[in-house]
């Protein structure tokens, strides 16, 4: 019978033709994005930064810059050292996060946008003022503390450096520790 | 007696067929092929070279490059090598969540095969935009397990980076129950297909002995209906607790790779089934710190990847970088016998032939 194929084909159509769409109208709508998602602009806690490097040391690319003198009116956690320049060049930037699972402080977070589009190489620089005046909207990616909290970036507001929390267990190691210095001896056995 | 004579096309660099930068030297007779000649290189980023400067945890976001769009199982190639060269245990749940990364990865990577092969047989667009809605979900998984889409950097040596959140569990049990239905619906959609059986049957054939001697594996090699799976032959992980098949073929063409993956989806998914039964809570990640030194040695560790074997040989002096690092990428070996596959064979089936190996620019090049 001549038809048919069309009509099984048109059933389809039909079917597809109710349901409701799979894409979303981008600029507008924005498709719910995990808290742990890794994304551009950094969050840094200068509070918090001693200026040891060990994000530097461990970014595969290099890509970050930090220039610090001993001493200094800079009030810090550590309060070591006086950070002076503290770049990311995001324009080299591949969002790995090794840098963020090096900082022994807390003091680094993945940030939670994904539109730093810039008009120059130039500008795709975060500096270290830049840093400091964005708003804090850390990823909870490797930071265990801001996700037993709950925290999405999306939805909440920024948090400051005392809210985001300190792990105090080096959470790569397996078994969590009893107490707190318990991890640090367990801390000092890894190094 | 030909009446023409043999003309010279350039195929490729930029050939959307070509899956990448890759370029072929054709000639043809008419519409027939007689010689070709696959020429690579113009995605080369010296991977191997790079390794040697970077640090062995560092060396886990290259890898993410080759094979871009089976990143987690490229990972776990890598560190499986890394931990054969310093011994080291991993985690029952580390072990878990790799292989349940690992298979939905190789969900995703036969989604994009099966779609783009029917993109190069001209059904343009929409079952790949069919075979892309549900790696959309795979994506969102790992999105939620590491951060990322694409370049994951998901495991490291000793394990997986940090625990799966919470709310991946209900994502994935209900990513478990819809994903059956879909490949039956790509199967009800495309296996049945006339138009498709005819350009893909019985074409291109590759035998066994060809495989064989041209160190092809993967699906190209299982659809000559030798049965070999790295997941079977030397399990890795922990590959040996789970119950699942290998899906062979019979002739080796065209059809028989593009059926595999279908099958082979389905396979994963059992897997994966299995996985969300027996996981148990406990420690992701052996204590290895973060820069260290393996001892003075070599080791080669090897994955089934969706492509074929995917192997990592690592050379150690003992320093905090590889002094070697080879790959042995599938992508590269199972192009190795197209010439057999393609010559006496039209235009049209080399487009084809391209798209149901499946290769993979970034891998082939490295």
């Amino acid at each position: 019978m001549y038809g048919l194929g069309i009509l099984k084909g048109l059933t389809v159509t039909m079917r597809n033709f109710f349901r409701k769409p799979f894409t979303v109208q981008y600029p507008e709508e924005r498709v719910a994005q995990h808290p742990r998602f890794r994304g551009e602009e950094f969050t840094w806690y200068e509070e918090r930064c001693t200026g040891c490097a060990s994000c530097a040391k461990y970014c595969p690319l290099g890509i970050i810059k930090i220039v610090t003198h001993p001493g200094g009116e800079h009030v810090s956690e550590g309060q070591e050292y006086a950070i002076d320049v503290f770049d990311i060049d995001i324009g080299r930037c591949m969002f790995c996060g090794l840098c963020v699972e090096a900082c022994p402080y807390d003091a680094l977070f993945m940030g939670s946008g994904f539109e730093e589009g810039q008009y120059s190489r130039k500008d795709l620089v975060i500096t270290k003022d830049r840093l400091i005046k964005a708003d804090k909207k850390p990823s909870t990616w490797f930071r265990p503390q801001l996700e037993s909290q709950q925290y999405n970036s999306q939805s909440e507001s920024p948090v400051d450096w005392e809210n985001a929390g300190r792990e105090p267990w080096p959470y790569h190691m397996p078994v969590r520790p009893q107490s707190a210095e318990e991890s640090l001896e367990q801390g000092e056995e890894t190094k | 007696m030909s009446l023409s004579e043999p003309i010279t096309v350039n195929v490729g660099p930029q050939h959307p067929s070509t899956h990448g930068v890759f370029r072929l030297r054709v000639t043809f007779d008419g519409e027939l092929i007689v010689d070709l000649e696959p020429v690579f290189g113009y995605l080369h980023r010296g991977s191997e070279k790079l390794a040697e400067e970077r640090t062995y945890t560092q060396v886990i976001t290259l890898t993410d490059r080759l094979d871009y769009v089976s990143s987690m199982i490229n990972n776990q190639a890598y560190v499986l090598a890394c931990e054969k060269l310093s011994e080291v245990q991993v985690p029952e749940r580390g072990s878990y969540l790799r292989t349940i990364a690992a298979e939905l990865q190789r969900i995703a990577s036969h989604l994009v095969a099966t779609g783009f092969l029917l993109n190069d047989l001209g059904a343009l667009a929409t079952p790949l935009m069919y075979c892309f809605r549900e790696r959309e979900k795979i994506l969102d998984l790992f999105e939620m397990l590491c951060g990322a889409r694409i370049t994951v950097s998901y495991m490291r040596v000793g394990g997986v980076f940090q625990d799966a959140p919470e709310d991946f569990w209900p994502a994935f049990k209900t990513f478990l129950e819809e994903m059956p239905y879909y490949i039956d619906e790509y199967e009800q959609f495309l296996v049945g297909n006339e138009i498709l059986l005819m350009r893909l049957k019985g074409g291109n054939t590759v035998s066994k002995e060809q495989a064989l001697n041209a160190s092809i594996t993967g699906p190209v090699l299982r659809s000559t209906g030798f049965s070999w799976d790295l997941r079977k032959v030397d399990p890795y992980e922990i590959y040996d607790r789970f119950d699942f098949d290998i899906p062979v073929g019979e002739q080796g063409d065209n059809f028989d790779r593009f059926y595999i993956r279908l099958q082979e989806m389905r396979e994963s998914l059992r897997i994966l089934n299995q996985c969300f039964k027996q996981i148990a809570p406990g420690p992701v990640r052996a204590n290895v710190p973060y820069l260290y030194r393996p001892p003075a040695g070599d080791a080669y560790g090897r994955v089934e990847s969706p492509k074929g074997e995917l192997g990592f040989y690592l050379v150690s002096d003992g320093g905090i970088a590889p002094y070697r690092c080879k790959i042995r990428s599938p992508s590269l070996l199972n192009l190795s016998a197209i010439k057999e596959m393609l010559v006496g064979w039209k235009l049209a089936d080399m487009i084809v032939t391209l798209g149901s190996i499946d290769i993979n620019m970034g891998e082939v090049d490295r």
